[in-house]
């Protein structure tokens, strides 16, 4: 008989299966590491560094970081939140987050784990972007102020939808979210209300058109429940 | 609606480049120097064409520096733009040629004539200020010339009949060394390799333990090792992106070694099984590329590249890739996807290149220096490189000293050598602070110059910039942040945006508007992009501000308000100026100043 592969996570035994990344086989075991640009679903980016653990010492993307046996990892640290609270807060100052009368609030990941980090302020000063809104499907509006970069929405499109609608442009604090068409418009592709690019964005970056507020302020998800219960229900 | 003669030249460009998908950002170059921009033409030609999406290729022109999606003018200048060039007057200059020609920096003048900005260092720091024009490399330009350089760009002269001396390059050795002096007849070091087995080159490569000269330090008979131990399919990348402010040792490499540099990379190649190798140059180097695919034409000639590399029974050859203004791509999983025709976003690690690296597969990829090195240690073996520096550094180094010295340029050195002997040799005596290894590297004061410069102590991929008593520390660590909010590639959320924070801290301190708070979100901001960011770029980003308040407190102090402990970063004044223009308000009463806001109120 062979041992099992397991790692730690801030204690606790972690199965994982050889070639597994961290994050997966904590989810995959029901434990939650914060995480906005990941999703199980798709093949990892690792950009956002939210999911950043300390491993066996080292700080990692865990998302990108391999299980290995007998790892330490530790997540739920004070040193680890207080690092991932820094970068919520920075994605909080580069865009446009409105949260009070945001359409996605309630059922928006960056704001959910800004409340589950703790995060009572920006502490940064804010950059007021200007960017372009895309109001031009008949469907799907896609609002870049809102937008994280997490890439999601590009590999869904891509990996799930076949469709490639999606990809991100330009350099530094410009990278953009760009609609791949000669128009550069929503209504010049073949994104549809029911594509699973249409599902991931963990924000309220691409919304539907006419179906803002069926679920009322106050009754959404992460109204009901705090993410590190709830954040299983899209994946 | 595509003209047909844009079509034409389009189609022409990616007939050039086998019509290959990868050679994108060649083709894009090639569009940019032909039209002065990259055209939406274009960007829709390429995308159909290749059969790339249009948001890939739109994501190229915006991401290189180089490549515009609005024409430049039809003289398309930039001054270099990191600290010595601006210690050397590279600032005054360019204001003034701006003042004489009537245009702002970015914006090309209304009558297309002319186009004015800054660039990162272009690598010329040892006769700055430097820069380029339509391409071309100008060096040590002057007030005088600047006023020619208007007369001229006023009246339509071409570039290529302005003075020649304005591009003139020296190579401003210093002191040679081992690898300076070492001159390999092409083909020798090749015959020696095969002479005496490639496994056992590999042993003497690793014997003479030579590391990463780009700075990083990594054996580079250790990674020969790893991809000669890999089955598959095999590329050599050398990085000529020599982007490090300060740097300019490759250049000298470039310009006078390149047979050794080729012959180093077709040693690695028939070592490990590699058919092709790929140098990627930085775009500013562009004037050398002639010159180089002539030393590649003759070697090819010579039956040192080609089908049968020197009777060998293998085929290697080399292909020169351009950059086109992305510090980032000097990153080695950067340059990697930039080799493929993409942003240069770095990857994801693991896998390394040497599993997996250019087009999926086992890739080794060194500095121009270490495969000039890697080449000679071929010839002579691993004992006479090993018998130079230190234990844990062996060899020489070339280094690229400039800013406050006498005798700036490139000196090759034991690694090992303290910085006080360096600034001894290069005429520094005067220095109070050293920036060792670039805007990534780390600044030491007097109390350190006893330290070595070594993969042990003070890494560095060749940058040394010297500073002396009248520079201001603050603005110099201001002008690093500026570089890497310029620079970060914009993948991970702590590089991204940390950098611009930094920025703004910094801007904020070195304009005297900051307080004891704003040095404590610096620290704390500073660390925080150390530890999260994704790669190298993010990690060393911060190092020069948080060295220089570590070392030079007070000059951070003299730049503080007096007697604030908060100075808000909302200001007040500029948010209503827009209303107080609407409204013609604009007396003393509705007029805030800076700092003052608290005490009249």
């Amino acid at each position: 008989m062979t041992e099992r592969n397991t790692f730690t996570l801030d204690g606790e035994e972690v199965p994982f299966e050889p070639g597994q990344s961290i994050m997966n086989a904590a989810l995959a075991a029901g434990r939650y590491i914060p995480h906005l640009c990941h999703n199980p679903e798709f093949r990892p980016h690792g950009s956002c560094k939210l999911c950043t653990v300390k491993v066996n010492g080292w700080l990692g993307a865990s998302c990108t970081t391999p299980a290995t046996k007998g790892a330490k990892v530790e997540s739920e640290i004070p040193e680890v939140q207080e690092g991932r609270r820094a970068i919520v807060q920075m994605l909080f100052i580069e865009g446009n987050h409105f949260c009070p009368f945001c359409v996605k609030s309630g059922d928006c990941r960056l704001q959910a784990i800004a409340y589950h980090l703790g995060m009572e302020g920006s502490h940064l000063p804010h950059r007021f972007p200007s960017r372009q809104l895309d109001a031009s499907h008949p469907d799907v509006v896609l609002d870049r102020d809102r937008c994280i970069a997490c890439n999601l929405c590009v590999r869904a499109s891509r990996e799930v939808d076949g469709k490639e609608v999606f990809g991100l442009t330009g350099r530094g604090v410009e990278t953009s979210l760009a609609v791949n068409s000669p128009s550069g418009l929503l209504k010049d592709t073949n994104l549809e209300p029911g594509d699973r690019a249409m599902q991931v964005c963990p924000t309220g970056a691409l919304m539907l058109k006419r179906h803002g507020y069926e679920t009322p302020i106050g009754e959404r998800r992460f109204d009901q429940q705090a993410i590190e219960a709830a954040w299983e229900s899209d994946y | 609606m595509v003209s047909t003669w844009l079509s034409a030249t389009l189609y022409d460009i990616a007939a050039r480049y086998d019509h290959d998908r990868h050679a994108l950002l060649q083709m894009l170059r090639a569009v940019q120097a032909a039209r002065s921009c990259v055209p939406e033409e274009a960007i829709q030609f390429f995308a159909r064409h290749l059969n790339v999406p249009i948001v890939e290729v739109r994501g190229c022109v915006e991401f290189y520096s180089f490549l515009h999606a609005t024409p430049r003018g039809q003289y398309d200048i930039y001054f270099s733009d990191s600290p010595t060039d601006r210690m050397a007057g590279s600032l005054v200059a360019a204001e003034r040629l701006a003042a004489r020609l009537g245009v702002e920096f970015g914006v090309p003048r209304p009558d297309g004539r002319v186009t004015l900005g800054l660039t990162s260092c272009t690598g010329h720091c040892e006769q700055a200020p430097a820069g380029l024009v339509n391409r071309r490399v100008f060096t040590r330009m002057t007030e005088d010339r600047v006023d020619r350089m208007a007369d001229l760009i006023e009246r339509g002269v071409p570039v290529e009949q302005w003075p020649e001396v304005w591009f003139h390059v020296e190579n401003s050795i210093r002191v040679s060394g081992p690898t300076l002096e070492t001159h390999v007849t092409p083909g020798d070091a090749l015959r020696a390799s095969l002479v005496r087995g490639l496994p056992q080159t590999l042993d003497e490569v690793e014997a003479s333990g030579l590391q990463g000269r780009g700075g990083a330090g990594f054996p580079v008979g250790r990674k020969w090792r790893g991809a000669y131990e890999t089955r598959g399919i095999h590329y050599i990348t050398c990085n000529a992106d020599e982007g490090e402010p300060g740097t300019f040792k490759d250049r000298i490499l470039l310009a006078g070694y390149a047979d050794e540099l080729f012959e180093g990379m077709t040693i690695a190649g028939l070592i490990v099984g590699a058919e092709k190798g790929y140098l990627y140059m930085r775009g500013e180097y562009e004037y050398m590329l002639s010159g180089l695919q002539e030393v590649l034409a003759s070697r090819r000639e010579a039956g040192l590249l080609g089908e049968d590399v020197c009777g060998s029974g293998q085929n290697f050859d080399i292909i020169i890739h351009l950059g086109a203004g992305a510090y980032v791509c000097g990153e080695q999983s950067a340059l990697l996807e930039s080799l493929e025709g993409r942003r240069g976003i770095p990857r994801i690690r693991p896998p390394s290149a040497v599993k997996k690296g250019l087009f999926g597969q086992s890739t080794v990829n060194n500095n121009v220096e270490s495969f000039v090195q890697a080449a000679q240690i071929a010839l002579m073996g691993g004992a006479w490189f090993a018998d130079l520096g230190e234990e844990k550094s062996r060899g020489t180094k070339l280094l690229s000293v400039a800013g406050d010295c006498t005798r700036p340029g490139i000196y090759e050195l034991p690694l090992g050598v303290t910085v006080r002997e360096l600034l001894e040799r290069c005429g520094g005596s005067h220095a109070k602070a050293v920036q060792v290894g670039g805007a990534a590297g780390r600044t030491v004061g007097r109390a350190e110059f006893e330290r070595h410069i070594s993969y042990a102590d003070l890494a560095t991929g060749g940058s040394i910039m010297v500073f002396d008593e009248r520079r201001d520390m603050v603005d110099l660590a201001r002008q690093f942040a500026h570089f890497f909010a310029h620079e970060s590639c914009g993948f991970c959320t702590p590089c991204r945006v940390g950098t611009q924070m930094l920025q703004h801290y910094a801007d904020k301190l070195a304009s005297c508007q900051g307080s004891r708070h704003d040095l404590a979100q610096i620290r704390s901001i500073g660390q925080m992009v150390k530890g999260y960011a994704h790669c190298g770029l993010g990690e060393t980003a911060p190092n020069a501000l948080l060295d220089t308040l570590e070392r030079f407190p007070e000059e951070y102090e003299a730049h503080l308000l007096p007697e604030a402990d908060f100075v808000p970063d909302f200001d007040l004044d500029a948010a209503v100026s827009e209303a107080r223009a609407l409204t013609g308000r604009d007396d003393r009463l509705h007029q805030l100043e800076h700092g003052k806001v608290e005490a009249e109120s």
